[in-house]
This record gives C-alpha cells, structure tokens and sequence, in this order.
C-alpha cells in the first residue's frame, strides 16, 4: 500500500519531470565520469599487468656492448632475481617496396632450444619460426599491417651491413613492444618502426655474438630490492661493456602507457565534483521553489497532525529519488561509455585481450556522493519546511519584500523603464541565488574554455616542434657515431641544400634522487635547422660548457641555472660528467638535453664525432635523395618530418586526447543543466506577475523580456568570469595531459574564448526559448486566480 | 465611444469535451451601454467571470461574437487582442496582481509607460487617495491600499472600460467601500464603462446597470434609476 504522500511524490516528480530528467542528467553525467574513467583506469591496468604477466615481460633490461653466455648463472644467482634471458638484438634497416625510404627495425633473438623464459611473444597468425631455419622471421603484428604483410610474404633487411632475404612465418605482438618508437625519435609510429624476432643462432651469426648476448631480461622475484639487483647486474656486466641496467619503470613502451593511463586518472578525479556541486544546487534552488509554492499543502499536512520529520522526509524522498535516479542512469551510462571506449583503448594499447573489469567501488562512491551533495542541498529545504507553522503557511504568503534591496541601483533608475527595474531588483532581492548560478554557469563555461584552450595547445605543440623547433625535412641516423667528414658527404648529393650535424648520446641525467634516462642532442654552434628555443621562441645559443634542459626535464630533475648535474654517459668510455646547468630551453615534445656538440664531443674524448643529420632537401629530388641514403652503409634510419608530424596529430587526436571531446560536450551539459532550471524557476516564481503584464497589454515578447532579461544578464556576468576561471583551469589540465613525452602548453586563443561563449549563449538561448514558449501558451485566467 | 460599448450575440463557451464538457456559457445576448458602471451578479459558477475574461480580450468564446464599439473581438489574433487590452482596457483583480519588486509609483508607470494617451502616474495615485505612500512596495502596504494602486494602474491609461473581478473580495468592509468610491470616481472623472463583477448583491445599489447571471446565462437586466453612494452600501 502506497501511503498518500509517496503518491503525492510520484504525481510531483511525474510534474516536475523536465527539472527533475535535466538536474538527474547532471548527476548522472558526474557519476558516467567517475565509473566509466575508474572503470576503464582499472581494466586498462589489470589488463596491462595481465598481459605483461601472461607473457612474462622482464621486470630489468640489461643492454651490454657483448657478454659471454656463461654470465647469465651469475646474474642469476643475484640475491632476488627469478628468470633470467640472455638475447641478441640489433637495428636492422628494412627495404619496402611500398615506400622509397628504408624503415628502421630491431631485430630480436628468440631462444632456440626452449620457450623464452622471458618477453615471450603471442602469436596472432602463422606459425613459430622453426629454430632450424635461419630465415625465418616473426613480424611485429601492428608494423605488418601498416605495410600490408602476411605470413609468407618476403622481406628483405640489412643487419650490420649484410643484407639478407627472410620469410615472414607469422605475426606476432609482444608487451615489450605496445608502442615502438625508433631510435632518435619521439613521437610512437606502427609504420615507422619494425620489430623482427628470429632464431638466436641466426642473429647470433648475423651480429658476431656467437655464444654471447648484447641484451639480458631479468625478473624478479616477490620482495626483491629492484635497486640492489640494477646495481648487483651493472657490476657483473661492466667489464663487458654494460651499458647501464633499467628497470621496466623506464622501458619506452611501458613508459608511454603508463603515462597515458595517469591521464586519464587524472581526469577521472577532477571532473565529477564539478556535476555533482552543481547538481546540488540546482536541487537547492528546484526543491526550495517547490517547498514555497507548496506552502499551504504543507500547512495542512502539519495541521492534520504529520510531524516536521514526515513532512521533511516526503521533500527529502523527492531530493532521493532524482539523485538517487541520476546515479544509478550515470552508473549505467558509466558502464555503456566504458564498454565502448575500452574497445577503443584496447586497439590504441594494442592489447591482445581485454580484462573488461568494472571498479564497484565507483559505483558506491558515485552513488554516495550524488547523495550526500544532493542532501546537501536539500538540507537547506528542510530548513525552509520545519519553519513553517501550520498557522502561518495556511495564510497567504505576503508579497516578496524588496523594499530592502528595492532601492539599490537608484542613481540610475532613471535611467531604466519599469521592466528594466524589476530585473535589476529581482537580481538583487536574491544576490546568493544569483550568484549561485552565475558562478555554475561561469564553471561550465570554464570548462570548456580550458579544454578548447587544451585542443589550441595540442596543435600549438605540433606547430612549435615542426614549424619552428625542428625546420629540417629529414632526419639520418647513423649506425653508430662516424667522422664528421659524412656530413660533407651528404651535403654533396644533388637535391640536398643544407645539413647539419647531431649526436646523440644515451645517458642517465641524476641530481641527488631524481634520474632520468634519456639522450644529450650535441648541436653545432650555428644550428639551424633543429634548435634549442628559449621561451621567447629564440635561439638559444649552445654554450661552450654547461648542459641545456628542456623545462620539463627541469623539472624533473629539479634543477635551475647555475646548479651542477652528474651525467652518466651509456655509450662509449661511458664517463660520468659533472656538467653546469647552462639554461632552460622551451619543448614541448619529449624532454631533451642539450650541448654545443663539440663541447659534448670533448666531454666524451671523441671529437670531431656525429651520430646523426638534419636535411633540408630539394622535395623534387627526395626520391634520388632517399636511395642514396639507402646505399650509404653507414645510415641505420632515414625519418620523413611530414611522417612524424602526421604520427604525433594522430597520437594526440586518440588516446588521452579523445577525452577532449567528452568534456567539451560535458560543459554542454553543465551550461544547459543550470541556465534551463534557473529559467525553469524564474518563470514558475513569477507566472503570476508574467500574467499580470500581458493583461494589462504587454506583448508576449515584452512579458518575456521581464523574465529572460534576468537570465541574459546572469549569462553575460557568466562569460566574463567564466573566462578567467576557464584560463586558470587550462592551466591545471594541461598539467594533468602533459607528460615528459609530450607538454601541453597553455595557448591563449581566443577562438576558444569565443566559442565557449557561444556555447554559453546557445545553451542559454535554447532555454530562454523553452521558457518562453510557456509564457506564449500560458493561461492567463488560471495564473491570476491563483493566489500566491 | 459609441452608445454601447459591448455587444454581445449568441456567445457560449464550452470548456473540454464530449461527456466532461462544461457549458460556461450557453448563447448569450446582452448589451453593455458604454459610460455606465453595470455589476454582474451571480451565484459561483454562473459564467459571470468567463464573460468579463472573454469580452476583456483575455479568452475566447466557443461560438457567438463581441463587439467591442464597432471591432468584433472574436475575429482578432493574439497580438490584437494585446493591443486592444493595452490600448482600451484596465483590469482589477481579486489578488491586486501588482508587481512586488515595483514601489506604487512605478507600478502605475508600468503601464504609462506603454499607453496611448496616459494621465500622469502621480495623479492617477492621487485619484485612488494614495499620493504619500508612492515609494512603498507592495510588501509595505495594507491590502486595501494594494487594491487602490491597482486602480491607479488600471485607470492611469484612461481606459475605455475597467473591469474589476470581484475587487473587494479579499478587503474588509470598510476598505471595501473606498475601493468602491474610487470605482464610482473614476467612472464620473474620466468617464470610463466600469464593470464590476461580485457575490455581493448589495453593491449593485452603485450600478446604473446590474445584470444577474445563472447557468451560463443573463437571467435579468435590471436598469437602476436610484444609484446609492458606496458609503450608503452593507454587506
């Protein structure tokens, strides 16, 4: 049996219904956010570990220059290793007929006699390679099916210098290799950078490591002291040319993902309490409006005997149900978008299979704190119906007094005709309502100018690194550091117009505890063509000692001018340098370490050295160019900067940048949410007065004028403020978004400015024209027989 | 202003449909000669506030027309109907209707504003006795003296017609009769057909004219020749 007030509750909400779905939507678009990025935060980790774990991924990488088999039982009997692997791989340049330019790759062994104790690979077409056959090869899956290969297919590849027919046997993809990226690059490309695995005696042959590896996978077993074992290997390898053990922390792929999954966490956190603040208001402002025009049904339910608690508790049911209705709809929704985007993030991870896992806690969370904040508001409404007494509320309500506030803005009253007055007054009978929902709106509209501001920054980092960062056409990597007498060369085939030279060289950067694992690009004195830029978009000049950071490396590192860093070089004599902090650079793409390339030269003891070059080329003769390249044995990889660009705009439009979208439409939401329900309200406060105008002859457009002109004036103090909110929040998002493999900076555009101000102006448009639709179509006996 | 000011042939109006009609009106036929004060008495139900809605630009007839002098009301769209109410009519409620966030003053200026020819704000507020209370809001003034600002607004266009809907409904008797005074007033001054609709059959001592309404339809018109002052008036 339905007692008579909880049917009253179903007839209210049922009339109320328009409210009630937009203040339901905007919780349960908080709780969608909250369930579906904890949701797909979880099952991207658990299906990550599931997958590293399934495939046994080493948990450190040991490089070596060459290291005899028999040290693989010595770095196994180091306290808390488990498996241990020892392989060979090298770089390999692979020839396509599908493009002129060679294609980097790395070539992997694949253990002979047994399963890969460790980094084992899953197999998606073909079969094994049979150990027996030295020209069989595994592809990486997502590399093939950019180049449109297939078991079966051939390919031919350089190793060290030979080059060498192979057959593909299968596809395949590996932990290690979610996101390859080729050497001297930043920017992850499916196409741009192969992954070969072949039989270990084949590579072992084909790189002079017979009975020896250049790479050691080592796992470690449950409580071991990761730091122990990196120092324990690194000294059990450095006689052997060890070039610095990492942990999986560091490893390029893992890295990239993790960075990408801590993105979207971080959105997880910060978008909900947003929704949910302003549903609670919106809950206040709807329920306490319900509560005033209620006031003589309440009179008699307190007169016929119903206790305050019953009374109250009827109005809190209703402030229940819309919340409690807009959570469970966010957590339903939150399990649709996560199913779908999911999908979406398995195939950007590349992930073989998917841990579909739902984080319940969200749900709880979600729906608790949709509670809580719409309690919240609704205590405010208790407030308003304990007050009553019986007595009282039976009693008509005298008319709102606004002959406190009534007087403010004198001086211009003048000014203003009678309709102009009352939306002035009725802006100042209620300052805190006013305020309230010009500061929602001013949110919302902040929302979306920091994300429209983020998208203006993902293209700014594109344009900065390509336009004016990095000015050459093409990139040369060279095997191995060689004469600098090759630049002369290259700048001798036809069609070339201006190179300059690189080093690049791999180090481990440390200040006290922080560390960083990257490379120091050695530029010429007069670079031109790839620059360190200053803040101020300028040259920097490289200094003839001292070390420039990128401001992110800086900040890792925590290290200013004038500081000290100890550099570890992993190449080579392998020194460790003691370098001054020269300068700070401005990049937005990786976190690059600068110096003046013959100071780095020196540093190492190995002048007169390049390990790269930067072209700019005539593009009718890029074809001659590119074959030449192809012959010079001395070149491991040739990189198109129009590829690179493209990757990176591809890489940021997925991923981490696919969110955009979901907020740009959320502030949407919020915008609607707020100016529909004070429009909502402001016209059921004033029906009466709305009628009152149009018999006494006021047009429908000049009674409309009344009531939005309120709504138009909240909305235009909106924008302003809602600007200057939106410029700070960029700032805090684009922190979120950045990375120390990409930064997102904070572009003022004002294009980003004026379309959230549309979008303001729509949503407030859209619900001035609902509204006003009512006030065409209202009764006018009905609204003034009704005694307010 | 022609001599009648209403003419009202065969107007009924229905409300719903099939069984849950209900006949507000049922074909009625009056005259409402212009310049006097005619009271339209009747039981709760009767059709006598469905007629002044309907006659006062606010509703429609089901059938029948009104003629307004020579403009037939029924033939007008929504914006005339605006314009005919702005330009020619004021209204008195039950509930004052006034505007809370205006004071007195700028509550009659609402709609000097927009009339045609109106009479200063101030004297129409002198015409209801209430020039010292203009800068008070509603809020700040007794029921009575809200009733009288809502003269004042509806007189300050100089109306043709004035319709008050039981006017002194919700005031004591006393308050009631100045109200009425002022209705009296403003008819005399300014020369307006004042109609006034209400339950109390002792005001239409005041009327030159009172009609009696029951079941949707004129009963009787009964011309008064001996008009007593509202202060001679009980109820």
């Amino acid at each position: 049996m339905v007692s008579p007030l909880d049917r009253k509750l179903l007839r209210d909400l049922w009339r109320m219904k328009g409210q009630a779905f937009a203040i339901g939507m905007v919780v349960a678009v908080g709780v969608m956010m909250l369930v579906m990025m904890s949701g797909l935060v979880t099952s991207l980790n658990e299906t990550r570990n599931a997958y590293y774990e399934r495939y046994r991924l080493a948990n450190i990488f040991a490089p070596v220059a060459r290291a005899p088999d028999r040290l693989l039982a010595r770095l196994a009997a180091i306290d808390g290793v488990g498996a241990v692997e020892g392989r060979v791989q090298g770089g390999a340049l692979i020839d396509l007929p599908d493009t002129s330019l060679p294609v980097q790759a790395q070539a992997v062994s694949l253990p002979d006699l047994h399963e890969p104790r460790l980094n084992a690979v899953y197999l998606t077409a073909g079969r094994l390679i049979d150990s027996n056959r030295t020209d069989e090869i595994l592809l990486l899956k997502s590399f093939a099916e950019a180049h449109g290969l297939t078991p079966g297919d051939m390919l031919s590849a350089t190793m060290n210098g030979a080059r060498r027919t192979f057959r593909i046997v299968g596809l395949a993809q590996s932990p290690e290799f979610l996101y390859t990226t080729a050497p001297g690059e930043l920017v992850p490309d499916d196409a741009r950078f192969g992954v070969i695995w072949m039989s270990n005696a084949a590579l072992a042959a084909a790189y002079d490591m017979a009975g020896a590896f250049n790479e050691a996978l080592l796992s470690l077993s449950r409580g071991a002291n990761e730091a122990a074992v990196l120092a324990a290997v690194d000294r059990i390898l450095a006689p052997y040319g060890g070039l610095g053990a990492y942990p999986l922390a560091d490893q390029n792929s893992n890295r990239f993902i993790s960075e990408e999954i801590s993105g979207l966490e971080a959105a997880a956190v910060g978008v909900p309490p947003v929704f949910l603040a302003v549903a609670a208001f919106l809950l206040y402002i709807v329920i306490s409006r319900m509560v005033q025009s209620e006031r003589e049904e309440i009179g008699l339910m307190k007169a016929f005997g119903y206790t305050n608690a019953e009374v109250g508790a009827h109005y809190f049911k209703l402030v229940l149900a819309i919340a409690l209705g807009g959570a469970l709809a966010g957590c339903l929704f939150g399990i649709a978008a996560g199913r779908a985007l999911i999908q979406v993030y398995t195939a950007y991870f590349k992930f073989p299979f998917l841990v579909f896992q739902l984080e319940p806690s969200s749900f709880i969370t979600g729906a608790t704190v949709s509670v809580l904040a719409a309690s919240a508001g609704g205590l405010f409404v208790l407030r308003q119906v304990f007050a009553l007494t019986p007595a009282n509320a039976m009693r008509a309500a005298t008319p709102p007094d606004f002959s406190r506030t009534g007087r403010i803005g004198q001086s211009i009253n003048h000014l203003l005709d009678q309709p102009s007055r009352m939306v002035l007054r009725r802006l100042t009978r209620q300052p805190g309502r006013m305020a309230g929902a010009t500061i929602g709106i001013a949110c919302g509209m902040g929302l979306s100018v920091a994300m429209m501001t983020i998208y203006a920054g993902f293209d700014r980092t594109i344009d900065l690194t390509f336009s004016v960062i990095d000015r050459s056409d093409v990139a040369v990597t060279f095997t191995n550091p060689v004469s600098d007498k090759t630049i002369y060369e290259l700048r001798r085939l036809p069609g070339v117009s201006y190179v300059e030279p690189v080093r690049l060289v791999a180090t481990v950067l440390r200040n006290g505890l922080d560390s960083y694992r990257g490379a120091i690009n050695g530029l010429s004195n007069d670079a031109r063509l790839n620059r360190a830029i200053d803040s101020g978009l300028g040259t920097i000049q490289m200094p003839k000692d001292g070390i420039i950071l990128a401001s992110a490396l800086a900040d890792i590192l925590h290290v200013s001018p004038g500081d000290t860093l100890t550099v570890e070089v992993r190449e080579g004599r392998q020194p460790v340098l003691q370098l001054p902090v020269a300068g700070i650079a401005e990049s937005l793409l990786g976190s690059p370490a600068y110096m003046e390339l013959d100071a780095l030269n020196s540093a190492l003891r190995e002048p007169n050295r390049v390990s790269g070059a930067y072209l700019s080329i005539d593009t009718a003769k890029a074809e001659t160019i590119y074959r030449a390249l192809q012959d010079m044995p001395s070149v491991a990889g040739v990189s198109l900067k129009s590829d690179a660009r493209k990757a990176l705009a591809k890489m940021m439009d997925q991923g981490a940048g696919a969110i955009r979208y979901v907020m740009g439409a959320i502030a949407f939401v919020i915008t609607f949410g707020i100016i529909y329900n004070s429009a909502r309200i402001a016209y059921a406060d004033r029906a009466r007065d709305l009628a009152s105008l149009r018999v006494i002859g006021f047009t429908t457009g000049e009674a409309g004028f009344v009531l939005l002109g309120e709504l138009a004036v909240i909305t235009l103090i909106a924008v302003p403020i809602g600007s200057v909110l939106g410029h700070y929040l960029s700032f805090s998002i684009a922190d979120g978004f950045s990375t120390d493999l990409y930064q997102i900076p904070v572009v003022f555009s004002p294009d980003s400015y004026g379309l959230a101000a549309l979008f303001v102006l729509a949503a407030s448009i859209t619900s001035g024209w609902l509204v006003k639709r009512d006030i065409d179509r209202a009764d006018l006996v009905s609204a003034l027989k009704t005694r307010e | 202003m022609p001599k009648n000011a209403f003419t009202i042939r065969g107007l009924t109006k229905v409300y719903g449909e099939g069984r849950s009609a209900v006949h507000a009106l049922r074909g009625v036929d009056l005259e409402i000669p212009a310049g006097e004060i005619v009271v339209l008495l009747g039981p709760s139900g009767s059709g006598k506030s469905t007629l002044l809605n309907i006659i006062g630009g606010l509703d429609r007839g089901s059938e029948g027309t009104v003629h307004f002098g020579d403009q037939n009301l029924t033939e007008m769209s929504d914006a005339a109907l605006t314009r005919y109410r702005r330009d020619h009519i004021g209204f008195v409620f039950q509930f004052y209707n006034l505007m809370p966030s205006l004071t007195a003053h700028e509550n009659v200026e609402l709609v000097t504003e927009i009339a045609r020819a109106p009479m200063d704000a101030d004297d129409a507020l002198a015409l209801v006795g209430l020039k010292e209370r203009i800068d008070h809001f509603p809020a700040q003034m007794s029921g009575g003296e809200q009733q009288r600002v809502a003269i004042a607004r509806a007189v300050a266009k100089q109306p043709d017609v004035l319709f008050c809907d039981e006017p002194t409904g919700a005031l004591d008797s006393k308050t009631g009769r100045a109200v009425l005074n002022v209705l009296k007033d403003v008819n005399e001054k300014l020369g307006a057909t004042v109609l006034i609709v209400t339950h109390a059959a002792s005001q239409a001592a005041m009327a030159d004219r009172v009609i009696h309404f029951a079941d949707g339809n004129v009963r009787e018109v009964i011309v008064n020749n001996t008009k007593r002052a509202p202060e001679e008036i009980e109820w």
